[in-house]
């Protein structure tokens, strides 16, 4: 079983304070290698603030994050992006006026050299180098679904396939661990369907370890093997989505006081 | 109807650069190359054979309106713009500063290729003047790369806390250093007793340019002009070939999306650097060149306005298109240098007054960007990607009328 592997990326006692406001409180989080982990939690929970962290976009107040047996804390978001965690967005973010193709060839920057020099006089290296680029991209655009728009604008890709096309340009990196911010948001449930087996062939067949903040309920519950919840900032809940779906204090923060009642009541 | 006709042709060119864009942009560049190269060498071959032999009236022509010293400068100018096409074009990061690269590559070829530093006396392949043999003299190829490098250098001590900063307030910032470093110019006579730049008066003469035992006198202007040509060229070559590789896809994330380039493992710092310290480069040797064109290096010249006619030739001809952005240097160098002071002349003349025209040159400069920002936003040849999202709404009407077209069609083919 995945989970009792040990963790590729392990966040400890991670806090993260603005000004007054503490948007994520004392919360560690391991993802074990080979695994499909969530992180859920109500709006304002300190989900993306978390995962801001974890790509090194935000420095945590205090905490530290470990990858791969490194500490990555406070490292630069490139660095820790080539270092091999990779990310989509929320908010779809690709490089619109670029096509597929290029879009997926960016994230392979930090695996490439070729410099000044090379490019212009078009070395025999920088010619090989873009060449296995070009191929890598199209595989990865295979994989993902969105094969025939290699030389579309990523702006003209259905917002499906743009979404595609983030994965594949996140899988560029080739990652270790693999973030996914509400990927299914915008997605229909036929889609959403769909999204489940992708994650899971992600897994198995580019070996990458995945977290997934998700909204989406059943999604969430038929993928992860384990889920921890925020709610305020503060981790509230861990365990297999069984344990999540009858913990009390879930509900709580989902369905306030009242609501936890209320389904109690039910059950 | 017309219209309909016109956005079709015009949705299928989108279509066409979706579907191939490499194989689109490499026929452009290909016939834009063979066109470059068939007009120096026209420039050429008339200037050096023809016009020395042609009647008189010939050669007044084109003295008054295609003068070698314009074409020249025009060459110059093209270099400049496509250095600062990589940093503004490529990279988008707005550069208001651009004339101190201008002004420290001329002041490499003041330092390095006159009898300037009389203290010493160095001489190698250089070619000083009859009877001035003090002072540096180089070889004019060893002085551009001398002044590529020193600007590069520069470029990356300036960009390195500059280049941290955001839009507007890079803006402000290069526009800082792009009056700094001229100032200094002009007040450098004296530094500690030293005198580094011969202050507002300037250094001159540079040498002549000699170049495999050929001088290239005060009246060589055919041959001068084929180098700095040369020199554009090389320019070119250098902008395609960036373009479509790492650091270019790195430049245009970084222009799109700079959050989204550096969490997909791009080094913002270092590869904002790389575009300030290219455009440096050219805005060097374009310095050294300049300098051997008009013999001499003159403080007042690098001033602000130089900055802003640069910029305006890359958003004049097309942010980030090479051969827009050449045509945009081309024509605002010529309208700069020649086009203003005859078409005075002629209005003058005509109408008896007296008006300077050349003095209006900002004025006309300001109602063409105005004018290019009504009607054609995204410069003359503008980038494929850019205009695209300039006109995003016709596009957008132009796939309902193929789509209905696409459905009559289907309609038509029912009925059969």
């Amino acid at each position: 079983m995945s989970l009792t592997n040990k963790p590729v990326l392990d966040a400890q006692n991670i806090s993260v304070v603005f000004g007054g406001l503490v948007a994520v409180n004392d919360v560690s989080f391991a993802i074990p290698e080979g695994s499909i982990v969530s992180l859920i939690g109500p709006n304002g929970a300190g989900k993306t603030t978390f995962f801001n962290v974890l790509t090194g976009l935000y420095q945590p107040t205090s905490g530290q994050v470990i990858f791969d047996d490194k500490d990555i804390t406070g490292l630069s978001p490139n660095k820790i992006a080539a270092g091999g965690v990779a990310r989509t967005f929320q908010n779809i973010r690709l490089f619109g006026m670029m096509t597929a193709q290029e879009n997926v060839m960016v994230a392979m920057h930090s695996h490439m050299k070729a410099g000044v020099f090379a490019t212009t006089f078009k070395t025999k290296k920088q010619r090989q180098e873009e060449s296995e680029a070009r191929d890598f991209a199209q595989e990865l655009l295979d994989f993902v679904g969105v094969g025939e728009t290699t030389h579309e604008y990523a702006r003209n890709l259905s917002y499906g396939d743009q979404r595609r096309l983030e994965v594949a340009r996140a899988l560029a990196l080739r990652p270790k661990v693999l973030l996914l911010d509400e990927p299914t948001a915008g997605m229909n449930p036929n889609e959403s369907a769909q999204f489940v087996e992708f994650v899971h062939r992600l897994r198995s067949e580019r070996a990458v370890s995945i977290l997934l903040i998700e909204h989406d309920m059943s999604v969430v519950m038929q993928v992860s093997e384990r889920i921890t919840v925020l709610d305020q900032g503060e981790k509230i809940a861990e365990g297999s989505p069984t344990e999540i779906k009858n913990n009390p204090r879930v509900i709580e923060a989902y369905l306030g006081k009242s609501g936890s009642e209320a389904s109690q009541n039910v059950n | 109807m017309a219209k309909g006709a016109k956005l079709r042709k015009e949705k299928q060119s989108v279509a066409v650069s979706g579907e191939s864009l490499a194989q689109q942009s490499s026929s452009q560049n290909r016939r834009w190359t063979r066109g470059f190269i068939i007009a120096v060498v026209l420039i050429y071959v008339i200037n050096k054979f023809y016009i020395p032999v042609a009647p008189m009236q010939v050669k007044v022509a084109f003295n008054t309106w295609l003068s070698l010293t314009s074409m020249g400068e025009i060459m110059v100018f093209i270099l400049m713009a496509l250095g600062l096409n990589i940093v503004v074009g490529y990279a988008g990061l707005l550069d208001l500063g651009y004339v101190a690269f201008w002004a420290l590559g001329g002041y490499v070829a003041g330092w390095l290729m006159s009898g300037f530093f009389d203290q010493v006396t160095f001489k190698f392949g250089g070619n000083p003047a009859k009877g001035l043999p003090h002072g540096i003299h180089l070889n004019v190829f060893l002085v551009l790369i001398a002044g590529g490098i020193f600007t590069a250098i520069w470029g990356v001590i300036i960009g390195a806390p500059t280049l941290r900063l955001k839009s507007d307030y890079l803006a402000l910032v290069t526009l800082g250093f792009g009056e700094i470093i001229p100032q200094f110019m002009v007040n450098g006579e004296n530094i500690g007793g030293f005198n580094m730049t011969n202050g507002s008066k300037g250094i001159n003469p540079v040498d002549n340019i000699k170049i495999f035992g050929f001088e290239f006198g005060p009246f060589a202007l055919a041959d001068k002009f084929l180098l700095y040509a040369a020199l554009a060229g090389m320019m070119i070559f250098l902008s395609l070939r960036l373009r479509d590789g790492r650091l270019g896809r790195a430049w245009l994330a970084i222009r799109e999306d700079e959050l989204a380039a550096s969490m997909m493992g791009v080094p913002l710092m270092r590869t904002k650097l790389a575009s300030y310290a290219v455009g440096a480069t050219a805005g060097g040797v374009g310095g050294v060149a300049f300098a051997t064109l008009i013999g001499g290096v003159y403080a007042e010249r690098f001033n602000f306005q130089i900055s802003i006619i640069i910029l305006s030739m890359v958003v004049l001809g097309g942010m980030g298109n090479v051969w827009g952005v050449m045509l945009g240097a081309t024509l605002l160098a010529w309208i700069n240098n020649t086009g203003l002071v005859q078409i005075g002349k002629i209005f003058n003349a005509a109408t008896g007054m007296n008006v300077d025209f050349p003095s209006f040159n900002f004025l006309i400069f300001g109602v063409l960007l105005v004018l290019m920002m009504l009607f054609r936003r995204e410069g003359f040849i503008p980038e494929a990607r850019v205009r695209l999202i300039m006109h995003e709404d016709e596009f957008a009407d132009v796939s309902n009328v193929t789509d209905q077209i696409k459905l009559e069609g289907h309609h038509h083919h029912e009925s059969h």
